[in-house]
């Protein structure tokens, strides 16, 4: 020890046996560090995937003829696409692709074998939700070789001449919502809901916790206080800073990244507000449940990694598995991020957004229950 | 009979797990009454009080507080008594004037403005009402919290240890505004380690270990303990507590000051125990018991139920 002349191993392991033992005495922060790596190995190892396949796809059948069948077995087999649904209407298409029930939808046109076999390459229409790039690319990429090779063992003999070099039909692709395959269109929406998750639940599960490590809060039970005053009013002030953050990201992903904004920007601050009362509920309900500031910020943590990995923020949410899905469909920034793409990108209305918003709604009342309960009125 | 009781209890009881930490408890407080409540830390003193305003459910126990029932209606006991915590419980980031603003909303005042202007300059925080109450020193945050307690204008204040790290003077100010609003008809419970602040208590009660052990006015609790005590004075006193300990009549031995107290509770046995002694250069003199002898003794005396 002679660069370190005033270095006492004594004093240093003095300092390494206390925290050691305050570790111990906080079993929460204990389990958290054998939790996090283990949550992140599962989520990483086995939820996560960028190259999804099965992805839902509705079919709108023009011709019943051999080789459009045919065709539609080959896109089957690259296990790429699983027809979901027979389309009646090319409306019903559309409105399946706004609402996300369907990531392609395929258009077989009316005289598809006739006009084949005619040799005048008819085309198909594959329409695919474009939104999230990575969703549909591994897809579509597929189709390149489809094109050739899937009507092969249809076309021989007298018809092998309609193989030809350019193949015998015309896949064309219509990447919607997002036609330049621009990934920022994506992230940027997402990252709205994604800032406003952690800064909501970081704030408001600090507020009970901080009352507590700094005394405040015995004079504020000995005072006439109810659970539910003293919760909400925590919350409102925090509804305006999701609001301020909510208005500079929009305009900074207008001007700086060019966003669209197809849809109603009023309906996306309505649908805002749910989502940010149900994340400020939930920093409620870590507050009340920690028993001081570092376990609220520890559970916090908790929710930030399956939020962003699970949620469709980063990886494609139809990748997962379904018990990934069946999570993510728990989490309010799953349900928020459909709301804010689809109203950027998709330009979706009200009745497109209802069904993400209710489970979100449900998500507020349940945690925000869950926080009045837990409140102790005495210190006991 | 409630009219003339602020606080009128039976049996309260509190446990923490294992630890009866009060332990059957009756008190008795007079309206307008400055009531001490003394005993060792630990002995369950805030733990009582806490009870009193609905901090804490008690598990067993009865009685008024104000009129209403000290379990049932802890919320119309809340809007009427004043709390003092031993750690000072405001907000630090906010000023003494944005504090008690705070708590005027909370308690529902009307007037607010007004209250809240009426009491800073009551305990003459007017001029310093934009400071952060973090930056406060000790006495200035007692004062505040003072001002705080009193300001929906309680007819209880229950004051945890008002005083710890609290200067003299302070202190004294301190005391004299609490006989001045007893004076308009406050019920005080404080509890305090200080005996010259225990003597200027109307009546007080000693617990121990969650026990009552003790209580009525200065003069009663003295009588009660029976104590005869004499006092020494001399070069070398601490050689001579150890021997004066280990005589049979001799139950303590005290340093006060630059003197020695001595006291038992039978005097002839304690005579003889110092006879001894009685001679130069020690000077000796029999002397009245004081708070201090007495509540030594009853500490000595109550055993500790949580180390048995």
């Amino acid at each position: 020890m002679k660069g370190w002349p005033n270095f006492s191993f004594e004093r240093f392991w003095g300092i390494v046996v206390k925290e050691f033992i305050q570790m111990r005495r906080d079993r929460l922060t204990f389990a958290m560090m054998v939790g996090v790596p283990l949550l992140q190995l599962l989520l990483f190892g086995f939820a996560i995937n960028v190259n999804p396949k099965h992805l839902p796809t509705e079919v709108l059948l023009g011709d019943n003829g051999p080789q459009g069948r045919t065709l539609l077995y080959a896109l089957k087999n690259t296990s790429y696409f699983d027809f979901v649904r027979l389309l009646k209407t090319e409306a019903e298409g559309q409105d399946a692709l706004a609402r996300g029930e369907a990531q392609f939808v395929i258009s077989i046109p009316e005289n598809f074998s006739r006009d084949l076999l005619r040799g005048d390459r008819p085309s198909i229409l594959i329409e695919a939700d474009a939104t999230d790039p990575v969703a549909t690319g591994y897809a579509l990429g597929s189709l390149n070789t489809l094109v050739n090779t899937a009507l092969q063992s249809d076309l021989k003999g007298p018809l092998a001449y309609l193989n030809g070099t350019s193949g015998p039909f015309d896949l064309r692709v219509h990447a919607l919502y997002n036609p330049e395959v621009n990934t920022q269109y994506n992230i940027v929406p997402g990252l709205l809901g994604v800032i406003l998750t952690m800064t909501m639940i970081m704030i408001t599960g600090l507020a009970i916790t901080r009352e507590r490590e700094r005394g405040t809060m015995e004079n504020l039970l000995s005072m006439p206080t109810r659970p539910l005053e003293v919760l909400v009013g925590k919350i409102t002030p925090y509804i305006l800073v999701g609001y301020v953050q909510l208005g500079l990201i929009l305009i900074m992903a207008h001007f700086l990244f060019q966003v669209p904004v197809h849809g109603s920007v009023l309906l996306l601050l309505t649908s805002a507000l749910v989502f940010i009362a149900a994340n400020l509920a939930m920093g409620i309900m870590f507050s009340t449940l920690a028993k001081n500031q570092l376990q609220a910020m520890q559970m916090a943590f908790f929710v930030f990694l399956p939020s962003i990995l699970l949620s469709g923020y980063l990886f494609p949410f139809r990748g997962m598995p379904v018990w990934a899905q069946a999570i993510g469909e728990v989490l309010p920034l799953t349900h928020f991020l459909r709301i804010a793409r689809g109203i950027l990108l998709k330009g979706n209305g009200l009745q497109d957004v209802v069904p993400e918003l209710w489970p979100i709604a449900l998500f507020a009342a349940v945690t925000l229950t869950i926080g009045v309960k837990r409140y102790r009125q005495t210190l006991d | 009979m409630a009219d003339d009781f602020a606080i009128d209890v039976k049996g309260m009881t509190k446990s923490f797990g294992e630890r009866k930490v009060v332990n059957h408890i009756d008190l008795q407080v007079r309206a307008g009454e400055i009531y001490g409540f003394l005993g060792p830390n630990g002995s369950g003193k805030t733990t009582f009080i806490r009870m009193l305003c609905g901090l804490l459910r008690s598990d067993e126990g009865s009685g008024t507080c104000l009129g209403y029932d000290v379990i049932k209606q802890s919320d119309s006991i809340k809007r009427e008594v004043g709390y003092m915590t031993q750690r000072f419980s405001f907000y630090e980031d906010l000023s003494i004037a944005e504090n008690l603003d705070f708590v005027a909303r909370m308690y529902g005042m009307k007037n607010r403005k007004e209250a809240v202007q009426k009491s800073l300059e009551h305990l003459g925080l007017a001029e310093r009402q934009k400071q952060l109450a973090g930056e406060l020193s000790g006495g200035w945050k007692q004062r505040m919290a003072l001002a705080a307690c009193l300001i929906h204008k309680p007819k209880l204040l229950l004051l945890d240890e008002p005083t710890a790290g609290v200067d003299p003077k302070a202190r004294r100010e301190f005391w004299e505004q609490i006989h001045q609003l007893a004076a308009e008809g406050l019920t005080f419970l404080i509890t305090t380690h200080y005996m010259d602040e225990a003597e200027q208590c109307h009546r007080l009660a000693y617990i121990s270990y969650g026990n009552l052990l003790a209580h009525g006015t200065v003069d009663e609790v003295i009588k009660l303990a029976g104590l005869t005590t004499w006092s020494v004075r001399g070069p070398d006193l601490l050689p001579l507590v150890a021997q004066l300990r280990n005589k049979p009549g001799v139950q303590q031995a005290i340093a006060f000051g630059n003197m020695l107290h001595v006291s038992g509770d039978d005097p002839a046995a304690l005579e003889q125990a110092i006879a001894p002694f009685r001679r130069e250069p020690y000077q000796w003199q029999q002397i009245p018991s004081g708070l201090e002898d007495v509540f030594i003794h009853l500490m000595e005396n109550s055993k500790d139920n949580y180390s048995s």
